[in-house]
């Protein structure tokens, strides 16, 4: 019989070896992953990779990746104060490679985001580190959820891309080497891998066509980005309907802290007795304190501070970044706000025709 | 027992806006999903007759909007489910808002899901639910309708009711129920239970999940401070950063003792808590020890009533003779 000819650089990895695979990943690098929580919350969260360990199919992380390029506080320099010397200390060790394995196609194109945030001049280097030595195993998102709104900002997620774009079928791991970096790591693996042939390409496929039309079917599949871009502060600022939006917002910072792309933080000096810790950490533009300067708070109210979260990501973002949105539909937001406002809300407010009475 | 439906309250609602009674009314605004509730204020039939919901999603407690809606002209119609009454008083006792300014229709409620809860039964694709008695069957979009069991399901706030009593209203629809012991102390003498490394053990995965929102200080309506010490830059203590990954515990541990007495043991903490934490049992530990050590007191049973930490008294056990924690030890 005629041997079935190769025609995908595509490898295949039997479910029963993934375990192995796993194992394999973090020999190469520290392999972080999403693992099911063990206590009150058994929600899969990024975990660092230890044998044992069982990788969570969950949709998504309840905390995003972002946190691996862009930590929730960080040191940035230390003074230390020795007589009338001041000595400035780096706190950086040199980073290693990591694999950040699972993530979905929303959080992969977060960090294009961000990377047009932190990587534009002045680039910042503690966060250009870390991107340039995370390798990145993307996932195809076979059960989306009803939360899931990732195509409104034209987001594939059956073309998760990263270094490498994952499939997981019932039976089989599916990798495809997006990247140099994605097939040199693959090379390294290939005792646990077999090629894929022509039943495996229309197997992934499939997937893909079935992605895409659990995609359709979705409750906010139609929710459309017509009345926002660049454009539009004039017609959104002053819109009466923000206080109606932001009236019940209890100020917290859920949202801001879930979202894989909110960027704003706060850097501050600790004193530590003998110098100085200066550190970063997120800060919420949901706070009375947020950008608060000698002057005063420069946004009075919480309508204001409220206005400014999605003005950000759907006006004065795309404005400065050639149209794109800042926020890829993951949904987080929605199932965290403990009033249950959220950007989806925002949108289809904004979308609505205003009735007679101004109100909605 | 009468059950309280949308209708009904619709009913109430218009009926007190049309009379002049009220201005407006604070109510759960319905939203794409069935459990995305979201609190609101109407100032008319018309739109409560659109966009007005009820059923068991609707958990969210509104007493502590009534400060906000006291500053405004007018009088607001407020739904006050069982645990929201005792917020509602405790915030009378503190001087929090102006009753006159208040409406309060009273509903009996036999316990209120979770979004958290209910999603974690269907993680993806949950596309609505509804409540047949102990029933609770949900649509999801790839494994058919789910049923489940009502009970079994609700969090721990309703699975352990303090009350069904609602001990603040002008006016009761439906039958006031009574108060109730469903075990609310059992997970506090489980942890009580534990030896102090494997009950610091629990609290240190717990609340190391914390991302400092501050979701649960600020629907806490016990949590009224016009500025937080947390958000006071002159405090010394404004530090949203986590320093190492049990930091957390000092933020929970000092609301936990600042609330003290006056919690009402309302649950909303961990209701909105994103990372799922139990902040509740903090609370409910201390009223635990209150109890023990002054005699049962619960915040908002009552208005006017003086909290045991405030109140001092002849009888009060001395210091050493306190009863402390674990196993009900004398320290």
């Amino acid at each position: 019989m005629r041997e079935v000819m190769v025609i995908s650089m595509m490898k295949k990895c039997a479910k029963s070896n993934l375990t192995a695979l796993l194992h394999a990943l973090s020999v190469y690098a520290p392999l972080y992953l999403p693992v099911n929580g063990n206590g009150k919350d058994t929600r899969a969260k990024y975990t660092r990779y230890e044998d044992g360990m069982v990788y969570s199919t969950d949709l998504n992380t309840v905390r995003s990746a972002k946190d691996f390029f862009f930590p929730q506080t960080e040191n940035l320099v230390n003074f230390k104060v020795e007589g009338k010397n001041i000595e400035i200390i780096d706190p950086r060790t040199e980073e290693e490679d990591f694999i950040l394995f699972g993530v979905r196609a929303c959080d992969f194109k977060s960090f294009d985001v961000l990377d047009r945030v932190f990587l534009s001049e002045p680039v910042d280097s503690y966060y250009a580190s870390r991107r340039a030595h995370g390798i990145i195993f993307t996932m195809a998102c076979t059960r989306p959820a009803e939360t899931c709104f990732c195509t409104t900002f034209g987001i594939n997620p059956a073309e998760p891309a990263g270094d490498v774009s994952c499939y997981m079928t019932e039976a089989d791991l599916y990798l495809d080497a997006k990247t140099e970096r994605g097939e040199a790591i693959l090379a390294k693996l290939e005792d646990l891998l077999t090629d894929t042939d022509s039943t495996d390409i229309k197997t992934v496929e499939d997937q893909k066509t079935c992605i895409a039309s659990r995609m359709e079917k979705l409750p906010l599949a139609a929710l459309s980005t017509e009345k926002f871009g660049g454009d539009k502060l004039d017609t959104l600022f002053d819109d009466p309907r923000w206080e109606s939006l932001s009236e019940a917002c209890l100020a917290c910072g859920t949202c801001t802290y879930v979202c894989p792309t909110c960027q704003c933080y706060d850097i501050k000096d600790f004193n530590t007795g003998h110098g100085v810790c200066r550190f970063r950490y997120w800060d919420s533009c949901m706070y009375s304190e947020f950008t608060k300067m000698s002057a005063g708070q420069p946004r009075l109210t919480q309508m204001q501070r409220f206005r400014q979260r999605f003005m950000h990501k759907l006006v004065y973002y795309p404005a400065n970044n050639d149209g794109l949105f800042s926020c890829v539909g993951c949904g987080r937001c929605l199932a965290s706000c403990p009033i249950s406002m959220n950007i989806v809300k925002v949108m289809k407010t904004f979308s609505e025709e205003v009735s007679d009475n101004g109100s909605k | 027992m009468q059950t309280i439906t949308r209708d009904i309250l619709l009913e109430k609602a218009a009926s007190l806006l049309a009379s002049g009674t009220v201005n407006r009314v604070l109510g759960w605004k319905k939203g794409e999903f069935i459990y995305d509730v979201t609190p609101a204020v109407f100032t008319n039939a018309e739109d409560m007759y659109r966009h007005f919901t009820f059923d068991c999603f609707c958990g969210a407690n509104f007493s502590k909007y009534l400060i906000k809606e006291t500053q405004k002209e007018g009088k607001v119609l407020v739904f006050l489910k069982p645990c929201d009454s005792y917020s509602f008083n405790q915030l009378l006792t503190e001087h929090r808002f102006d009753r006159e300014k208040v409406y309060a229709v009273g509903i009996p409620c036999d316990g209120m899901m979770d979004a958290s809860t209910v999603k974690a039964l269907a993680p993806e694709g949950l596309t609505g639910a509804e409540r047949n008695g102990d029933a609770l069957i949900l649509h999801t979009l790839y494994d058919g309708d789910v049923t489940v069991s009502y009970a079994d399901h609700l969090p721990d706030r309703c699975k352990h009711c303090k009350s069904k009593k609602v001990v603040a209203y002008d006016e009761m629809l439906g039958e006031n129920g009574e108060v109730t012991d469903a075990g609310r102390f059992d997970e506090v003498a489980a942890l009580e239970a534990m030896t102090e490394d494997e009950r610091f053990a629990f609290w240190q995965n717990e609340l190391s999940r914390c991302i400092r929102c501050n979701a649960c200080r600020d629907v806490c309506p016990a949590c009224t401070c016009e500025k937080c010490v947390f958000d006071n830059p002159g405090s010394g203590v404004e530090n949203k950063a986590i320093s190492d990954r049990f930091e957390e515990k000092l933020f929970h541990v000092i609301r936990a003792f600042h609330v003290a007495g006056r919690c009402t043991d309302c649950g909303e903490c961990s209701r909105v808590c994103p990372q799922n934490i139990p902040l509740h049992l903090l609370n409910r530990k201390f009223i635990y020890d209150i109890d023990r050590n002054y005699g049962d007191y619960m915040a908002g049973a009552e208005e006017g009533s003086r909290a045991p930490l405030v109140n001092y008294q002849i009888a009060d056990p001395e210091a050493g003779e306190v009863v402390s924690g674990a196993g009900g030890d004398k320290v």
